[in-house]
């Protein structure tokens, strides 16, 4: 595991232990407190510390004018974090829900990535763009999706998604201080502990995960880099937010001796460390919550095939949501669970 | 069955088509000077008037009248007129390079030369303008190289967006020129964000952006107005209303029921109207808007009433679907010969010396343009191909570096 190592045990930790909403929220708050021209605003995330509470006491800690309320337009929340980012300061923006993004999607494809390269390196506009997403929560259609490929097909932009609070804290710090817009897709399904796809189970909160274990103050996870959760050799799992703790359940109770890579940034995405992998282990298995049309697992498949193909001794497997709108009453019909990724990791294996 | 007459649907029709003899006769022009200038800490709703009126400076005589004159000395008249003169000539020289087949496409801004110029003029240098694809006066009075602008239409070895924009689509931030994008209206919010940006730090820079009638229907517009009034930015909103949209005539943008200077009073923003002909009116407006911002009172919205009197783009044949003589029909004059009557009523021009500045505007615009197609014209030369890769992140990731080789540039 390549987790930050502390001593084992309880007795052992030296550190506080954060979820996931406080690992963001203190790098939101290292960030106001080292740099003067960061500044937070979306919808409630002022006085009310947004619904999901990631930035709750740092109006009052930081003053109305660095964290504060908009009106309801995400296009607006875009549109003037671009003309921010433009003046040289480095907004960080909530979109309350991945599914609200869509109305501000101009602005981020036709402008935010692409000032710099329109204007030849004149104008750029650095800005984070923080929104949860994903399933799990019986959030319907619209509190579920994940719209992470659509993103990655946007040249010029970043697209960044943690699975621990300490890689939340370090990647969010990388990508405000970022010079290129960068969109920080959370999970929302783990904010308060990991989920590995049993949802007939208790919740495990983040204090007895040793990833909840973050530094006070000032720290980054580098943007472009995988993280290899579990070392295996008989296949390569590549996974990201929520799904790379499915993905870790789903080896334990194979039994198969599976490699798990949390993809943790997707674009730029960590090649190196995903054909090492899989020249090692010759097969793979992609997850991930998305629809499968056309979805980033597809990018995968077709990189590790372009990479790979003389290393690869079975196909390659896609486990991901159904190519339907995430509907609420079959959440856990869709959701692809650790026995679809079991089943894939099956036939990979025999393959 | 009910005994109701059934609905039926509107879609507004401009009042004239080709064939037709356009007639202005009906359009209500207030006298100049008619319209008062409020003071500059006045309650927007209590000038809700002034979104219907008409700012005026130049009367029928071509005296400066009224309480909006700016009483400009008549050196920056004459450099004002000077900049027309050479925003003109430099559209007609390129107008004419695209139909020559040196270029892919060009926007005139013929007519509407005093929106962007005058506007320059009553701004600070630094000052961030955001403007649409039809204020290329904004480059030309802040005194951008023409050679410059030049290279970006012919996208050339010298382009400074190094062969990756449209042409007309200019980016000057040293000279407080926005990136200009393609899609319609994204900049006006932005500029809202860039003045939001000087206000947050302080400092005493304001943001002024364009759009047309037509993207008044943008989501982007009422996203503009609504930050813009909630955080009270320091931004000037300006609605080009050239009456025409490509095709469409200013009704089909919701025009014919309302004025586009009023859309601002239900903000609570101050929406002021304004013969975007005369240069001292569009000036003086400006100025008015630059004070009240500059004072953190915050955005003003302003009409500039003008007239489209080219085709919308290289690409268009207006004469397919409005009348031909309908320019020569506007009763608002040309911003050109009205500022130039102005100077010659102060007896500081003559037609001498105007035919004379037109001349030496004529020849600039003739010198760079040799300067710039020695280099290339589009598809005769351009820039290294290798440059096209760059620039799309701060620093080239690997999958672009790779596409890059795998080029074998």
């Amino acid at each position: 595991m390549a987790y930050p190592q502390t001593a084992p045990g309880n007795g052992g930790l030296i550190m506080p232990t954060m979820n996931m909403i406080q690992a963001l929220n203190s790098a939101m708050d290292t960030m106001l407190e080292r740099d003067p021209n960061v500044l937070i605003f979306g919808e409630d995330v002022g006085y009310f510390g947004g619904v999901f509470r990631a930035t709750e006491g740092l109006q009052r800690k930081y003053g109305v004018t660095r964290c504060f309320d908009t009106p309801i337009g995400e296009g607006g929340i875009i549109a003037t974090a671009i003309g921010m980012g433009a003046y040289g300061l480095r907004p960080v923006v909530e979109i309350q829900f991945a599914d609200y993004i869509y109305p501000a999607f101009d602005q981020l494809v036709s402008e935010a990535a692409r000032l710099r390269y329109r204007s030849a390196g004149d104008f750029s506009a650095a800005m984070t763009v923080r929104t949860p997403y994903g399933g799990g929560i019986f959030g319907g259609q619209t509190h579920s999706q994940s719209p992470e490929a659509i993103f990655t097909h946007v040249t010029g932009l970043k697209t960044v998604i943690p699975s621990t609070p300490y890689d939340a804290k370090g990647l969010l710090i990388s990508a405000i201080e970022d010079d290129d817009p960068v969109i920080f897709l959370e999970p929302k399904r783990i904010y308060n502990g990991p989920f590995n796809g049993r949802h007939d189970q208790p919740v495990v909160p983040w204090s007895k995960h040793p990833a909840s274990e973050v530094p006070e103050g000032y720290y980054t996870v580098p943007l472009g880099r995988a993280n290899i959760l579990r070392s295996g050799e008989q296949m390569t799992i590549l996974a990201y937010g929520t799904m790379v703790y499915v993905a870790l359940t789903a080896a334990e109770a194979s039994g198969i001796d599976a490699e798990v890579i949390d993809l943790r940034t997707l674009l730029p995405v960590d090649i190196d460390t995903i054909v090492a992998s899989v020249e090692k282990t010759g097969r793979c298995v992609i997850i991930h919550e998305a629809t499968r049309t056309s979805g980033y697992g597809a990018e995968l498949s077709a990189l590790v095939q372009e990479h790979c193909f003389y290393h690869l001794e079975a196909p390659i497997e896609r486990v991901t949501g159904w190519d339907t709108p995430y509907p609420h009453a079959f959440e856990w019909e869709y959701f692809p669970g650790p026995e679809r990724v079991t089943a894939a990791m099956r036939r990979v294996l025999e393959g | 069955m009910k005994n109701r007459k059934p609905l039926s649907l509107r879609v507004p029709q401009p009042k004239y088509r080709p064939g037709d003899s356009p007639d202005f006769t009906g359009l209500v022009v207030p006298e100049a000077g008619s319209v008062r200038r409020p003071d500059i800490g006045v309650r927007p709703h209590d000038i809700a008037d002034l979104a219907y009126g008409m700012i005026r400076v130049l009367d029928s005589h071509h005296r400066a009248v009224g309480p909006w004159d700016p009483k400009l000395d008549p050196e920056t008249l004459r450099r004002g007129l000077q900049s027309m003169l050479l925003t003109r000539a430099y559209d007609d020289r390129m107008y004419r390079a695209q139909r020559q087949g040196r270029t892919s496409f060009y926007m005139k801004s013929t007519g509407e030369e005093a929106v962007a110029t005058a506007a320059s003029f009553a701004l600070e240098r630094d000052d961030m303008c955001f403007p649409s694809y039809r204020q290329q006066g904004i480059l030309i009075a802040r005194g951008y190289p023409l050679f410059k602008m030049m290279c970006q239409v012919y996208s050339n070895p010298a382009d400074p967006l190094k062969g990756r924009q449209l042409p007309i689509m200019y980016s000057a931030k040293d000279y407080g020129f926005f990136s200009i994008s393609g899609n319609l209206g994204t900049q006006f919010p932005q500029a809202v964000g860039w003045a939001m940006a000087s206000a947050y730090k302080g400092d005493d820079r304001i943001a002024a952006s364009w759009v047309g009638e037509g993207t008044t229907a943008e989501g982007d517009f009422h996203h503009a107005c609504t930050f813009a009034a909630v955080y009270r930015a320091p931004v000037i909103l300006n609605v080009v209303n050239n009456q025409w949209a490509i095709s469409s005539f200013s009704g089909i943008a919701g025009g014919d029921d309302s004025t586009f200077a009023s859309r601002a009073i239900g903000y609570g923003l101050p929406g002021i109207r304004v013969d975007g002909n005369d240069f001292l009116a569009v000036y003086a407006a400006t100025q008015w808007a630059a004070e009240r911002a500059r004072s953190n009172m915050g955005a003003t919205l302003i009409e500039l009433y003008t007239y489209r009197v080219e085709g919308h783009s290289t690409s268009d044949d207006p004469s397919r679907y409005r009348p031909q003589d309908e320019a020569k029909a506007w009763p608002l004059g040309d911003p050109i010969v009205r500022l130039k009557n102005h100077l010659i009523q102060l007896g500081e021009w003559d037609e001498e010396r105007h035919e004379s500045a037109n001349k030496d505007a004529v020849e600039q615009v003739r010198a760079s343009d040799r300067e710039a197609s020695a280099l290339g014209t589009l598809g005769q030369a351009k820039p290294s191909i290798k440059t096209m890769f760059e620039d799309v992140y701060k620093d080239m990731p690997w999958h672009i570096r790779r596409q890059r080789q795998e080029m074998g540039v």
